[in-house]
């Protein structure tokens, strides 16, 4: 049994009185495939800025490789094999699609060769590669998407946290979201923590799946048991 | 990239338009033409500086002044304590500024930029009452230069200002350019279009941050450092100037705030608008306009001249 | 340091009396600032420019400056309510980072004061009523009525806008327009409007500030300088968005100014606002009374 990557000891999140996340609890594998369900405002956003170090004061311990996260600036996490992609593709605007994907490479150090090379590569394996010189705002949305995940990629991450990359995408462009997510995977042994409403996807993705309701985790098991559970389907009842 | 190629071609260019710079104003012979080449450097310098962290990061400064100011007021210490020349007062001046971006950074830079904006406003207040407190400078009253004659080779001393003063903004825009081409600017520029996404990259942000903080806070010292000798003469009044603010601020923002092109071209502007309105109406209507022209520019091309000129590019080659 | 009991009590008094016109000066900011996020920097100098209206007026007649403030400030609210449409025109509607408008704001201010010296000079101005030289002393403590006046308008003044706020249907939908823009479009009111009128009526407490500050001291045009960091200062140590959190980091502001005044040295009061305002954002950025981040 490998040591885990990902130890979440009850983590807990406030604003004023309102509790986004309740003592949730969550370990991640190296090389895991995780779907994160629950509707909207469940707090899994929530729980990923916490992890991510967006937002730096919470109750409960996060390890990550084996290193306590408390007080880690994010770009720290990043360094460590944390990477995360936005709900909304947040690319630089003024930097050209090539150097967006530059940036990690600059900062994590992750390999050698000058990083434009690196970049150009990284680009081509997500389909961007002719893009490499256009603005973000010339990218339609599942260019901006794929940017997105060439970015975090970058990192080279040990775990990724896909923060709805398919959101509002068509059936063909989910698919081809989800096709990178899977290679990522296979090739690179990233583990992914895929948070999605399209329950497609996320059956066809996760070996485990994870279901929030109102910042609980109220499942936690293989993808076909959690699907059967009564209480993760009321909880989708009219989603 | 920035190697060894980029410093030698730099100072090669530099030192090419010092000298170009140099027989051009001493064939004028013309002392006025000294004290205006003074000014515009002056000001060109200032604008580099601060647009290394108000253009490239994004974190506006609203107290240039009292990085200037304390430039000059460290060369006013230094004078009367050790009688130190003038090239050593710059760099001490430089630190000075340093030293307060680096304090003023680490206090407010964490936070959200209107903060850091807002703190900068209270600065310069601040810093004009420590100096008026402080008799040894001089106080509210002021203090007194004795300016050398003139050095050698130079014909006056104002041309040897005038010279050092080129020196300084060329050290600006090296250094400017410089960040520009290197991962520190990529880094910057990320921070400037989205924090928290550099953040999650593995951009050291708060270190970045401060780093444009200390090193525009340098530039700006070392840029008000002369300024005693100049008018061989210094109070809070001259040297916390509202003018120096705005101007700061004005210059990269009509220029352009992408390269350290744009401050260059903002100050040349600027400075020969400002310079014909003082002569021709007064200075407080010179600062008028400058004002308004700021604000047309903030509302309605904040990219300045050259972002302008960037983007009919652009459209003309039809993407 | 003089340490005499009847000097530091007097310095209290007087300390709360100036500490109830900062809150009054920085209410218009704690709406402009504090409830719709636009960082109105501009707010001292408007509040300096109403003051050298207020003077013009009053230096022939025999119109009280408070009064003349009250006057003048429907005027104020106008131009506010312009301002902010133009504010709103180039940089809201965009979605821009708040710097620009910070940027346009600084325009305006440096503008305002540069305005002020064109028509105006270099001279103080300075306002006199008919109580300017009066004084109530309670036992060995002295209310200087150039003070209390204003401060007592101060505090109705304030009283009524947090009734406005709470009891009127525009206040609480301002209250509202700070917390969920989205929800008051859904009931079918207009944002855009409710920050118009809210944008107004900062200016216009600005203008009624204006009228207090030349009451209890003169004015030139550098005097904005040294309100912004003082302002500021306030609405943040009271917390954004908290309008009794304002006032009573007003009154606790003025007095920690005056005992520095009096014990250290009336120029090390811009090293108060300043030192106050970068301890808050340093250690406790959401202030006293303020939501936790």
């Amino acid at each position: 049994m490998t040591a885990p990557l990902l130890q979440v000891h009850n983590l807990s999140k406030r604003f004023g009185g309102f509790v986004a996340v309740d003592d949730v609890s969550l370990c991640v594998a190296p090389g895991e495939r995780i779907g994160l369900i629950g509707p909207n405002g469940s707090g899994k956003s929530t729980f990923v800025n916490c992890l991510g170090g967006a937002l730096a004061r919470h109750d409960g311990v996060v390890a990550f490789a084996g290193r306590d996260l408390a007080g880690l600036p994010p770009y720290r996490r990043a360094r460590l094999g944390l990477a995360r992609t936005f709900q909304l593709p947040r690319a630089f605007a003024s930097l050209t699609v090539r150097e967006n994907v530059e940036v990690p490479f600059r900062f994590l150090d992750a390999g050698g060769g000058p990083a434009s090379e690196r970049a150009q590569d990284q680009l081509e394996r997500v389909g961007l590669g002719d893009k490499a010189r256009l603005r973000p705002r010339d990218l339609t949305q599942v260019d901006l998407r794929r940017l997105e995940l060439a970015r975090a990629l970058a990192c080279r991450p040990k775990l990724l946290f896909a923060d709805e990359a398919m959101a509002g995408l068509s059936h063909a462009e989910a698919d081809d979201i989800l096709a990178l997510l899977f290679r990522a995977n296979a090739d690179d042994g990233v583990a992914i923590v895929m948070i999605e409403h399209i329950m497609r996807a996320v059956t066809a993705f996760s070996e485990r799946l994870v279901a929030f309701v109102a910042g609980r985790k109220i499942a936690d098991g293989p993808t076909a048991e959690v699907l059967r559970m009564k209480d993760v389907e009321a909880a989708y009842l009219g989603d | 990239m920035i190697g060894f190629a980029f410093w030698r071609n730099g100072l090669a260019l530099a030192l090419v338009c010092l000298i170009i710079i140099a027989v051009a104003l001493r064939a004028v012979h013309n002392d006025y033409a000294f004290f205006l080449g003074y000014i515009v450097f002056q000001y060109g310098a200032l604008a580099i500086a601060w647009n290394i962290l108000g253009g490239y990061a994004g974190f506006v400064n609203f107290g240039a002044g009292a990085f200037f100011a304390a430039g000059a007021y460290a060369t006013v210490a230094l004078n009367k304590a050790l009688a130190l020349p003038l090239p050593i007062c710059v760099l001490a001046g430089g630190c000075a500024g340093a030293g307060l971006g680096l304090i003023m950074g680490s206090l407010t830079l964490r936070l959200r930029g209107v903060y850091f904006a807002i703190s900068t406003l209270s600065l310069s207040v601040v810093l004009q009452t420590l100096i008026v407190n402080w008799s040894y400078v001089g106080g509210s009253s002021g203090a007194y230069i004795v300016r050398p004659k003139a050095i050698a080779p130079f014909t006056s001393y104002t041309e040897f200002l005038c010279l050092l003063m080129f020196v300084i903004a060329a050290t600006a825009a090296l250094i400017a350019a410089a960040i520009e081409r290197s991962s520190i600017g990529f880094g910057l520029a990320a921070i400037r279009d989205d924090e928290a996404a550099a953040a999650a990259l593995g951009v050291p942000t708060l270190r970045l941050k401060l780093l444009a903080a200390t090193t525009s806070g340098a530039i700006m010292g070392m840029a008000g450092a002369p300024l005693p000798f100049y008018n061989s003469y210094l109070n809070p009044d001259s040297a916390f100037a509202v003018g120096y603010t705005i101007n700061a601020m004005a210059m990269p923002l009509v220029g352009g705030t992408q390269s350290w092109l744009g401050p260059v071209l903002g100050a040349l502007l600027l400075g020969s608008i400002q310079q014909l309105a003082v002569a021709f109406v007064s200075s407080s209507a010179s600062l008028a306009l400058i004002g308004l022209v700021f604000m047309g520019f903030v509302a309605l091309a904040p990219q300045g001249l050259l972002g302008l000129f960037r983007l009919r590019r652009a459209e003309g080659a039809g993407r | 340091m003089n340490l005499d009991p009847v000097l530091i009590v007097n310095a209290c008094a007087s300390g709360l009396l100036l500490g109830a016109f900062y809150a009054m000066a920085a209410a218009g900011l704690a709406i402009s600032f504090g409830l719709l996020d636009i960082v109105n920097i501009a707010h001292p100098a408007l509040m300096v420019a109403a003051a050298f209206v207020v003077a013009a007026l009053t230096g022939g007649t025999a119109l009280d400056p408070l009064l003349a403030s009250l006057l003048i400030a429907p005027l104020f609210a106008l131009f506010g309510a312009g301002l902010y449409r133009l504010y709103h025109f180039f940089f809201e509607r965009r979605g821009d980072e708040s710097i620009r408008g910070l940027a346009f704001f600084f325009g305006l201010m440096f503008l305002i004061e540069v305005s002020l010296l064109l028509l105006w000079g270099v001279d103080q101005q300075y306002a006199n009523a008919l109580y300017s030289s009066g004084v109530l002393s309670v036992g060995k403590v002295d209310f200087p009525l150039r003070m209390l006046v204003p401060a007592l308008c101060a505090l109705a003044t304030f009283a009524t806008l947090s009734a406005f706020l709470k009891l009127t249907f525009v206040g609480r939908a301002i209250s509202a327009v700070a917390q969920d823009r989205e929800a008051l479009r859904l009931m079918g009111i207009d944002p855009v409007r409710i920050k118009t009128i809210a944008f107004a009526l900062s200016v216009g407490l600005a203008a009624l500030a204006g009228g207090a500050l030349i009451v209890i001291q003169p004015v030139d045009s550098s005097s904005a300088q040294i309100f912004v960091g003082r302002l500021f200062a306030i609405v943040i140590m009271g917390g954004l968005g908290s309008l009794p959190g304002t006032m009573i980091a007003g009154l606790l502001f003025g007095v920690i100014e005056d005992l520095t005044a009096t014990l250290i040295g009336p120029s090390w009061s811009p090293a108060v606002a300043f030192g106050l305002l970068l301890g808050f954002l340093a250690l406790r950025p959401r202030g006293l009374f303020g939501a936790p981040p």
